[in-house]
């Protein structure tokens, strides 16, 4: 069920010095080029509507220059709009008074960088407990709980170290746990991981999406990087030069590109990698409920195959065939499907990336069956779906 | 012919004219500090019990408890025996030679005049980083006070408040307070941009943001300024001399006069004692609160 908890409404942003005066031209369509050239205002962000719901990790993905950050920084108003409006659950940011909003920046949001911006000056515990000394929080109470948060992100014993003499991950770790350690609803991660190199990278993925299946924050992520995108983000928006290109679930992007631009930037992505079966699998047909070998062999009637998934009340059983099954009525030792007739075929998760599974569908006879976690039958992979979706069209 | 004579000549102001001027002002400003000369004069009269007091204390005090608390300072800002060994030696000499008196007066005032100007400067300077109107007004004023001659302003300074200790110590912050204002201005507009926005995003008010990160940031900058303010106000003590410091200065000033080249030679290096000290001090305690810039060598 959608539970909206941050809402950007009709947001411009222009850079420049009488930033309004060039609005009409923006809303008359104006490019970006000639905007700049005739009046010297950039514009930032134009025409940005978004929603994100509550608990979502929401990846909003875009190169250099295309507004990504500008945008961020608007959520907890480090930069004020030219217009539009943001709200956060139900308070008008935009509304907001100097001392409120240093209130809202206390408790509501939390922000990790690209560069980290930890405080070189201050050890790692007393950078953790910044957000809380901010807050008026006394000494003792926010270290100790600064304490368990840098245990939480596996840097327990690095409290009284300076930034400085820490790696890049484990100054992002301490960025991570300086905003995880506010309690607050909504974490801002600006290029969080961009900075580090691709195999700390990936260990800060994987740190977050675990940290994220406890926590349960709503995340906004910020990133130049379609494969980061991809596995973190829930819903993903792509931005273009300060327009909002497409929003969407990753699959959507990967699969239906609504644009050239789009379409450009997804050709490179390792599909294998980034989709899951759930992603590319067929519905489950040719399913055979029943127990006896009569009406299973009516029921395979009406299929286009000459084989069945065969699932019963403790879920799927196995593949099997119309031959076994015609050979068994004709025998007539039995009326009941049993083990032995049944073809084995390994079981694939909805979960599992594509990479993972593609010898077991490529060496099968049968397209795979897809089976959930407590034993359901929920589609079926074939070579051929396989094939088309990693061969691109 | 009498027409052109522009072209060869400058065509200068009438010398009439131009004494008036000279008159007028002079004689609107011996007015205002005959009028109120009293006034401010008495409005410093704290600042001058805390000098005497200073001094008296600095000389009253047993010549080895000075030698021993100065050590001690000293040794404890900077960790080193070398330098602490060598304030030993550079003390007991400048006793031998019996200048002792000369240069705790001296060292007095460079500790009052330094003070003040860390007290008035460190203020100026953030000011000036808040605000970019303040910055421009307040640089051209700084570079007027850097390249006019001391001479100039003590003028102004002794019609208005005589000779003595006190317009000798204005003299000195007006010259010395420039760098500390400076550094401190540019310290904080260098602080890092990312760390300014996180504290920011972390919801500090300006005044956290100023104590938590921009001035701790800054520090390093800030103690260059302070250590330049130092050297500048020892350099300003012959000078200061003229208008009745007493001090070290005195006998500099006393054997230009005199042609007493020795004389002159060995206050000039007790000046140089006393700077070299209050610059390894200060460059050592400003290194000292820097070590967590020390990087990675333990990580």
């Amino acid at each position: 069920m959608p539970d909206p908890l941050i809402r950007i409404e009709n947001l411009y942003k222009v850079f420049g010095t009488a930033p309004q005066t060039v609005m009409d031209r923006v809303r008359e369509g104006q490019s970006k080029d000639d905007i700049l050239a005739e009046t010297g205002h950039t514009v930032g962000l134009k025409e940005i509507d978004l929603t994100i719901e509550r608990g979502q990790i929401f990846v909003i993905m875009g190169l250099s220059g295309s507004g990504k950050s500008t945008l961020i920084r608007h959520l907890n108003r480090l930069i004020d709009p030219t217009e539009g409006k943001i709200i956060v659950g139900d308070v008008d940011v935009m509304q907001l008074d100097q001392k409120e909003l240093q209130e809202f920046r206390r408790h509501k949001m939390s922000m990790v960088f690209q560069r980290f911006g930890l405080m070189p000056h201050r050890t790692v515990l007393q950078n953790v407990a910044y957000g809380l000394k901010v807050q008026g929080i006394a000494k003792k109470e926010r270290e100790t709980k600064a304490a368990d948060w840098l245990e939480t992100v596996g840097l327990g014993g690095y409290g009284k170290q300076y930034p400085m003499q820490l790696s890049g991950g484990q100054q992002q770790r301490v960025g991570l746990a300086r905003a995880l350690c506010t309690d607050a609803e909504i974490l801002l991660m600006d290029e969080a991981f961009s900075a580090l190199d691709p195999l700390i990278r990936s260990e800060m993925q994987d740190q977050l999406i675990e940290l994220q299946e406890k926590l349960h924050k709503t995340i906004v992520f910020i990133t130049h990087d379609l494969d980061e995108a991809l596995r973190l983000g829930d819903r993903i928006a792509i931005l273009k030069d300060g327009e909002l290109v497409q929003e969407g679930a990753p699959e959507d992007i990967l699969l239906h590109p609504a644009t050239d631009y789009v379409e450009a930037f997804v050709k490179d992505v390792n599909r294998a990698r980034a989709l899951t079966v759930e992603n590319v699998m067929k519905p489950p047909v040719s399913r055979i409920t029943t127990d006896t070998i009569e009406d299973a062999l009516k029921q395979m009637k009406g299929f286009k195959d000459d084989y069945g998934y065969y699932e019963n009340e403790d879920g799927y059983q196995g593949i099997v065939l119309q031959e076994t099954l015609e050979k068994a009525l004709k025998e007539g030792t039995h009326k009941q499907i049993r083990d032995d007739m049944l073809e084995e075929v390994p079981l694939i998760s909805p979960d599992s990336a594509l990479e993972e599974i593609i010898p077991e569908t490529l060496g099968a006879d049968y397209p795979l069956p897809v089976v959930g976690d407590k034993g359901e039958l929920q589609g079926r992979l074939s070579r051929t779906s396989l094939a088309e979706v990693l061969g691109g069209e | 012919m009498a027409d052109s004579s522009w072209l060869t000549e400058f065509p200068a102001m009438d010398r009439r004219d131009l004494t008036g001027i000279k008159k007028t002002l002079d004689t609107a400003y011996r007015e205002f500090s005959r009028e109120y000369g009293d006034v401010i004069e008495s409005l410093f009269d704290p600042l001058l019990h805390f000098l005497v007091w200073f001094e008296k204390l600095l000389i009253q005090t047993p010549w080895w408890i000075v030698i021993l608390v100065v050590t001690a300072i000293v040794h404890l800002s900077a960790r080193s025996w070398k330098l602490s060994v060598g304030v030993i030696i550079a003390f007991s000499l400048i006793g031998y030679f019996g200048m002792w008196d000369n240069t705790m007066r001296t060292m007095s005032i460079i500790f009052v005049c330094t003070l003040l100007s860390i007290a008035l400067g460190i203020p100026i300077g953030i000011a000036m980083a808040r605000s970019d109107r303040v910055q421009a007004i307040v640089t051209p004023i700084l570079d007027v006070m850097q390249t006019m001659p001391a001479f100039v302003y003590l003028i102004p300074v002794v019609m208005l408040l005589g000779i003595g200790k006190i317009p000798g110590v204005i003299a000195v912050v007006i010259y010395a307070i420039p760098p500390v204002i400076r550094l401190t201005n540019l310290g904080i507009r260098l602080v890092d941009k990312e760390v300014l926005e996180a504290a920011t995003a972390y919801g500090a008010s300006p005044s956290q943001r100023l104590w938590s990160v921009q001035m701790p940031l800054a520090m390093p900058t800030i103690m260059a300024g302070i250590n330049q303010t130092i050297m500048m106000a020892l350099a300003m003590v012959v000078v200061a001399s003229m208008i009745g410091v007493k001090g070290l200065g005195q006998p500099v000033l006393k054997s230009i006069t005199n042609q007493y080249f020795t004389l002159g030679l060995f206050n000039g290096l007790a000046i140089v004692a006393l700077a070299i000290i209050f610059d390894r001090v200060s460059q050592a305690y400003a290194k000292r609160t820097q070590k967590h810039m020390e990087g990675l060598h333990n990580a």
